[in-house]
C-alpha cells in the first residue's frame, strides 16, 4: 500500500540530456517554502518545468497531494491550465500588448470566482504596483516587471507557487523587500511555494525545507537544519557555504557593551548588536571555519564569547589531500566544525565525547550583504 | 471612358479577399505546425509550401487543371456531388490561388510564431489561459505584425496571378476572368487605353495599399517579429 501522499507531492522523473542526465525521485512538502538550490545546470528549472508539465519526460509520475498530474505510462497527464499553478519564470514575461493592470488581471479573470481569495487591491499594495497600473510593461525596469509578475500568478490563488530564481532581476534592496513579503505570503496565504535559486541567502531566508541539486540528481532534502548540518554537503557546496543553521530569537541587547543575545533551542549566542526588537526571529549560520573545538575542563580563557558545551556525533571522511575534516557536533541543535586533522589527531577526538564548541562568527540570514559571491 | 468593365476588377478583389480568407484558416495552423513540431517531416512540409514560389505559375495551373478537371482526383469527385467540375469555376480559382499564395502567408507567420517563442504562452497557460484562448489572447496580439504581412502579401500576390488563373479559370467574364487577364485581352485587341486605366488602377490600388500596410506596421506597439 503507497504511503499516505495527501500533504506531499511526488516526483519521478528521468530525462536524457547531452550535457547531463536528469534524474530526479523526490518527496517534497506541500506546505511551507522548499527552496531548490544548487548551480547553475544542475536541472533546477528542468525540475521546476516539470513540475509545471512543461517537460514531458516518458519515465515520469508527479503525484500531487494524492492527486495525479503525470504518469506517462498510464498516459495521465493535467495540463498546466489547469494544474492551479503559479509560476514566476526568471524573467517576467509580461504581456507586451496589455497594460500592467491587464497583465495581472489575465490570471484572475481566467479564475472562478469561488476560488479567488486574493485580491487585485491587495496584490497592488503588497507589491506596490498602484503607480504603474496604466502603463505598458515594457516602460519598467526589470524589478518592477518581476514584481508584476509575481503578482499576476498569485492573483490566481494557485494552490502551488513556483519561482525560478524571480530575484535575479531585482538589486539587492528590492530584493530584501520582496523577499520578506514572499515569506509573509507563504505563512498568510497558505501557498507552498516551491523556490530556485542559486543564492544561498534566499535559502537561508525562506527555506523550510531545502533540495540540493547536483548534475541532475539529488545530493540532499530535509529541513534546512538537517541538509546543513550534513557532512556529505562539502562534495556539493562550495567551502564558504558549509556551516549549520540556526533558528534563533533576540533575547535582549546590551548596550554596554553593543552586542545582542540570541536564543536557540541549545543556549544563547552573543552577536554584535542588531538593530532588530527584541522578539525577533532570526536564522543564523554558523560557517563551519569559524567553529573550533576545545577540550578539557571549563572555564579556560578565551577571547571567544560564544563557547557552547558540545557532543561529538560524527566525524566526517578523511581525506588525505585536504588538511583538514569536518565534525558534527550537537549543542542541542547541530553545529559543524571544521578543524585540522592534526587537531582531530592530538585531541583524540571520538563520537560520543564531551567538548566545546567556540564560534567566532556568525552570519545572518537577513543580511543579504555578507554573502556578495555567488555560486 | 467607354467601353471599360469594371467587372474583371471586382472579381479580382474578390477572388483576393476569398483566398486570404481560406489562407489565414488554413495557414495558421500549419505555420503554428511548423514553428513548434519537432517532427521528423517538418522540413519536407516546409519545401512543400515552398513549391509555388519556384514553381513556373504556368506547371502549378497545369497540374491543378487536371486534378480539378472533370476527370481529376478532386473534379471528379466535386462533379458527382455538384454536378459540375471544378476547373474553369470561380471555386476552382480559389483552391489554385490558395494554393499558389500559401507561402506568402505561412512564411511570414512561421517566422512570427518562431521568434514569438512558448515563453510567454507558457506564462498564460500557468494563468490558467487554455491554449486556444492563449492563442487568440496572447500569441495573435503579440504577432500581429506578422498577420499583417501575411495578409499584404497573400492578398497581392492573388491580385497579380496570371499563369495559374489562366491555366485553371480560362477567360469566362464575370466567373473567372480577372484583372490580370482582362489587361492582357485589352492588348490584344490594341485597347490600349483601357489596359493603361486598369493597369494603372492596379497600380495606384497596390501603392495604398501597401502604404496603409506599412504606415499600420510602423505604429505597432509589438514588435516581435
Amino acid at each position: 500500500m503507497l504511503p499516505d501522499h495527501t500533504h506531499q507531492i511526488v516526483a519521478c522523473c528521468q530525462l536524457n540530456f547531452p550535457s547531463i542526465t536528469f534524474d530526479i525521485n523526490l518527496t517534497l512538502s506541500s506546505k511551507g517554502t522548499t527552496v531548490i538550490f544548487g548551480r547553475s545546470g544542475c536541472g533546477k528549472t528542468t525540475l521546476l518545468r516539470f513540475l509545471a508539465g512543461l517537460e514531458r519526460p516518458p519515465l515520469s509520475r508527479l503525484i500531487f497531494k494524492g492527486t495525479v498530474w503525470q504518469d506517462e505510462s498510464r498516459r495521465i497527464f493535467v495540463p498546466l491550465s489547469q494544474r492551479s499553478i503559479g509560476y514566476v519564470f526568471q524573467d517576467p514575461r509580461l504581456f507586451p500588448h496589455l497594460s500592467v493592470r491587464s497583465n495581472l488581471l489575465y490570471g484572475y479573470t481566467r479564475t472562478a470566482p469561488e476560488h479567488r481569495h486574493i485580491t487585485p487591491d491587495r496584490v497592488i499594495d503588497l507589491l506596490q504596483l498602484r503607480p504603474y497600473l496604466d502603463r505598458r510593461p515594457t516602460h519598467l525596469s526589470g524589478g518592477e516587471q518581476q514584481r508584476v509578475a509575481i503578482g499576476r500568478a498569485l492573483l490566481t490563488t494557485p494552490h502551488l507557487l513556483l519561482m525560478d530564481e524571480p530575484l535575479s532581476s531585482l538589486d539587492l534592496q528590492r530584493k530584501q523587500e520582496v523577499l520578506p513579503f514572499l515569506k509573509r505570503l507563504n505563512r498568510e496565504l497558505g501557498i507552498p511555494l516551491i523556490y530556485v535559486t542559486h543564492a544561498l541567502e534566499e535559502v537561508l531566508q525562506l527555506a523550510d525545507q531545502v533540495v540540493v541539486l547536483k548534475e541532475g540528481t539529488v545530493r540532499a532534502n530535509g529541513t534546512v537544519q538537517e541538509v546543513f548540518s550534513e557532512l556529505g554537503l562539502r562534495h556539493v557546496l562550495p567551502d564558504q557555504h558549509i556551516g549549520a543553521v540556526l533558528d534563533t530569537q533576540i533575547a535582549d541587547h546590551d548596550q554596554e557593551f553593543g552586542l545582542t543575545r540570541l536564543e536557540f533551542s541549545g543556549g544563547r549566542l552573543h552577536i554584535p548588536r542588531l538593530h532588530r526588537p527584541v522578539g525577533d526571529h532570526i536564522r543564523v549560520q554558523l560557517l563551519a571555519k569559524d567553529v573550533s573545538i576545545v577540550t578539557g575542563e571549563r572555564p579556560f580563557l578565551t577571547s571567544v564569547l560564544n563557547v557552547l558545551p558540545a557532543t561529538v556525533l560524527e566525524i566526517g571522511p578523511i581525506d588525505p589531500d585536504r588538511p583538514f575534516v569536518d565534525i558534527k557536533l550537537d549543542i542541542g541543535a547541530p553545529l559543524l566544525a571544521t578543524i585540522t586533522r592534526k587537531s582531530l589527531s592530538s585531541l583524540h577526538l571520538q563520537p560520543g565525547n564531551q567538548v566545546y564548541a567556540q564560534i567566532k562568527a556568525v552570519a545572518f540570514s537577513h543580511e543579504l550583504n555578507p554573502w556578495p559571491a555567488l555560486l | 471612358m467607354p467601353n471599360l468593365d469594371l467587372a474583371p476588377l471586382w472579381l479580382t478583389l474578390q477572388l483576393a479577399t476569398v483566398t486570404v480568407i481560406v489562407l489565414l484558416i488554413v495557414g495558421t495552423p500549419l505555420a503554428w505546425w511548423l514553428a513548434f513540431t519537432s517532427s521528423r517531416i517538418r522540413t519536407a512540409v516546409e519545401a512543400i509550401v515552398a513549391i509555388p514560389i519556384v514553381l513556373p505559375p504556368t506547371v502549378l495551373g497545369f497540374y491543378l487543371l487536371i486534378v480539378l478537371g472533370p476527370h481529376g482526383f478532386i473534379g471528379g469527385p466535386w462533379k458527382e456531388l455538384s454536378g459540375s467540375a471544378l476547373s474553369f469555376t470561380f471555386t476552382g480559382l480559389v483552391i489554385a490561388s490558395t494554393l499558389y499564395s500559401l507561402p506568402f502567408v505561412v512564411q511570414p507567420l512561421h517566422g512570427a510564431f518562431e521568434s514569438l517563442g512558448k515563453t510567454h504562452l507558457e506564462a498564460a497557460w500557468a494563468l490558467g489561459a487554455s491554449k486556444l484562448d492563449a492563442f487568440f489572447t496572447v500569441a495573435v496580439p503579440m504577432t500581429l505584425r506578422g498577420f499583417l504581412t501575411a495578409i499584404v502579401l497573400g492578398f497581392a500576390h492573388t491580385l497579380g496571378e496570371f499563369g495559374v488563373v489562366l491555366m485553371v479559370g480560362g477567360n469566362i467574364p464575370g466567373q473567372t476572368k480577372v484583372l490580370s487577364i482582362a489587361i492582357y485581352d485589352h492588348v490584344e485587341v490594341l485597347e490600349y487605353s483601357q489596359a493603361h486605366t486598369l493597369s494603372a488602377g492596379l497600380l495606384t490600388f497596390s501603392f495604398l495599399v501597401l502604404l496603409t500596410v506599412y504606415t499600420i506596421n510602423r505604429r505597432l506597439p509589438i514588435r516581435v517579429s
